[in-house]
């Protein structure tokens, strides 16, 4: 397994400072903004060359919009991107293009992701076309060269996306993410649209990558057992911030913020040998419209206290390399 | 109308003995396509007993959701048809049965939750009529004593608040309380047998939690047997009693959940189990975690091109000529333990040693 952040030759490849998303709620004739969704709040982390960060929280924690907003699909309101130490925050489109080169995106469901009236060979070949000076023969084998690296057989190039199924059509995905050679790939829920066997075949394939190429990975999940498995660090996410982030043993054995408690405690586990004593947290995810003042998880914690209800815990180091925003810490 | 309490007691009564409550025998559910002739279902026979859970397992394509609506006479047709077997509610053949037969066994016998709370809801209706809308076809005429049962369900799934949520529409309700309507829905006629498809995959993990809560704790007081349908062997290993595995169409393997999990015999099943990457929680003391997760090589073949001989062997480490060749007999190879396949002693080797 690659080591993490601190076996990089020239500092992190990605630091995300203070990331903040508002979205603007607009109603009525004139739609005028009425509110503002929090979806990323005061965000901060780094990604090492060749380390992966595992980003987990339920749906509408604003892990997907992280996700973008690195990438500049969606416009951060405030902070600060910096790609291999260049900020990219307030890059106008065309200065922005050779950084676009260094991070890709592999989506959730390879079904939409992938134009159904190009042929697969196409799909990869779109980005050396966008960014390279190739020509068309040279873009042919540089597709043939990615095809095997994602195991896939070079005869497929001409196939259509529906005539792959569901895994072989995330390979695609994954192969016109390596097209341009970039240093950071972010996974937004890459495996979880697949089928259980066919899930396994893609996490090896990732990590295969991650070996050879050294490159760096945001892995976006709400599975904790794949995100273990294949992150160095985890951050997890409750409502737009960051409640813990640490390194993945230490998560796992010795979470510190309630939230991840109890996000591990509603895990089931695939061994009925294996009892626990079931600790099911009650309540929903507050809308993120309306989030709730003070510690956003204190609707559903079971060790809430009065401040919780006021104060905004601070994200702060209790122990090295280990963050949590909890009072209780 | 009787009440709930009153009427979960005759229930229990009712269920006291023991025995099966619903059998199906070798059911074949084909579609005619374009494509040529798909067996989503292929000969499956298991039976469910009173106040059980069985839980059907498998990925994509395997049939097990097939089954389900082949369970409820809901399989569109054309293209799809139900061409042999049978399945018997309480003695009575469901397959024989003509759709106005089969309306007052709907939503009274058997009923069904789905995965997808937001599309099998009606947007445009509340929440209390549409849980009248069963109770007003099977059981009473009254629309308040329909309506009143439908604040007593609510309350019983742990809706807050039910007299004002009947009055509300599905989206007013989060993803979990929508599930839970639909479940209060399900269970307002008392049904004998509840199958549940994926109710849990597209809720967040700590919902979900919640939700499997829910169904076990209705399961114990109303006594109702339910069929659970999943991909997920962690949910399968919490509320499971029984479990099947199909893999193209067919039953592979049927055991109890601790025997199959203890001593899989079927090596697709052994495979999933192994695919699986666990929390250091979920592994049994001792255990490392896997730095490399096995994969199940290869993809599942489509139905309307299956190999010959076992649909498996294609993908399976175990396989051999006459895997090839010929289907494995279903046989029982231990105690209530049952697999197709020719190298079950092999594969529980390699499990337990």
């Amino acid at each position: 397994m690659a080591e993490g952040a601190n076996g990089s030759a020239g500092g992190p490849v990605l630091e995300v400072e203070g990331l903040k998303k508002h979205f603007p709620v607009r109603k009525g004739l004139l739609r005028r903004t009425v509110g503002y969704v929090y979806a990323v709040d005061d965000v901060s982390f780094t990604i090492g060359a060749g380390e992966t960060l595992g980003l987990v929280g339920e749906s509408g924690c604003g892990k997907t919009t992280i996700g973008r907003t690195i990438l500049r699909l969606i416009e951060p309101t405030s902070g600060t991107l910096r790609l291999a130490g260049h900020d990219i925050s307030k890059l106008g489109r065309s200065e922005l293009r050779p950084f676009r080169q260094q991070m890709q995106i592999i989506f959730q469901d390879p079904f939409s992701s992938l134009n159904p009236r190009m042929r697969a060979g196409e799909i990869v070949a779109e980005p050396l076309k966008v960014h390279t000076d190739l020509g068309r023969a040279a873009r042919r084998e540089r597709v043939a060269q990615l095809f095997d690296r994602v195991g896939l057989r070079a005869a497929q190039m001409d196939n259509f996306p529906h005539q792959f199924s569901g895994g072989q059509r995330q390979r695609i995905g994954v192969a016109r993410a390596l097209a341009l050679n970039p240093k950071l790939i972010i996974g937004d829920e890459p495996v979880s649209a697949l089928d259980v066997s066919i899930q396994a075949q893609v996490i090896n394939l990732l990590m295969d990558l991650q070996r050879d190429l050294r490159l760096s990975y945001l892995f976006i999940s709400h599975n904790l057992a794949v995100v273990e498995h294949i992150s160095h660090r985890i951050a997890v996410m409750y409502l737009g911030r960051i409640v813990e982030h640490t390194d993945k043993t230490t998560l796992f054995t010795k979470p510190l913020h309630p939230y991840t408690e109890a996000l591990l405690a509603a895990v089931p586990v695939p061994d009925p040998a294996i009892k626990r004593a079931k600790k099911v947290v009650q309540g929903d995810v507050p809308s993120p419209l309306k989030p709730p003042p003070g510690c956003h998880f204190h609707t559903r914690c079971p060790y809430v206290m009065d401040r919780c209800r006021i104060e905004v815990p601070a994200l702060r180091e209790v122990e090295p390399g280990h963050t949590v925003a909890c009072h209780l810490r | 109308m009787a009440t709930l309490a009153a009427r979960t007691e005759t229930q229990k009564a009712a269920t006291a003995g023991k025995g099966a409550v619903l059998e199906v025998e070798d059911l074949q559910t084909y579609f005619y396509t374009r494509n040529g002739l798909v067996k989503a279902v292929d000969g499956v026979s298991f039976s469910l007993q009173r106040g059980e859970t069985l839980a059907i397992v498998g990925e994509s394509g395997c049939g097990k959701s097939v089954t389900a609506l082949s369970l409820m006479r809901l399989v569109a047709d054309p293209p799809g048809r139900i061409v042999g077997g049978s399945m018997r509610l309480d003695g009575v053949d469901l397959v024989g049965l003509d759709a106005a037969a089969m309306r007052l066994v709907r939503g009274k016998e058997i009923s069904m939750i789905f995965q997808e709370p937001m599309t099998s809801l009606n947007p445009v209706m509340t929440i209390g009529r549409q849980i009248s809308e069963a109770l007003l076809l099977h059981e009473t005429n009254s629309r308040k004593a329909a309506l009143a049962r439908a604040v007593e369900m609510l309350n019983l799934v742990g809706i807050p608040e039910p007299q004002q949520r009947v009055k509300e529409y599905p989206h007013q309700l989060s993803g979990g309380m929508r599930q839970r309507a639909m479940i209060a829905m399900a269970l307002a006629c008392n049904p004998k047998v509840l199958i549940a498809d994926e109710p849990t995959s597209a809720l967040d993990v700590t919902i979900q939690a919640q939700i499997l809560e829910l169904i076990a704790k209705l399961r114990r007081e109303l006594g109702t047997a339910v069929i659970l349908i999943t991909h997920d062997l962690g949910v399968v290993a919490e509320t499971a009693e029984r479990v099947i595995v199909m893999y193209a169409g067919r039953k592979v393997e049927e055991a109890g959940v601790g025997e199959l999990f203890a001593h899989p015999l079927h090596p697709y099943t052994r495979g999933l189990m192994n695919s699986i990457p666990r929390l250091a929680l979920m592994r049994s003391e001792g255990a490392k975690a896997a730095t490399r997760l096995q994969e199940i090589p290869g993809i599942v073949p489509a139905l309307s091109n299956l190999p010959p001989g076992c649909t498996f062997a294609p993908r399976c480490a175990f396989a051999s000529d006459e895997c090839r060749r010929a289907y494995p007999p279903y046989e029982q190879k231990r105690d209530g333990h049952w697999a197709a396949c020719w190298h079950s002693d092999k594969v529980a080797r390699a499990s337990d040693g």
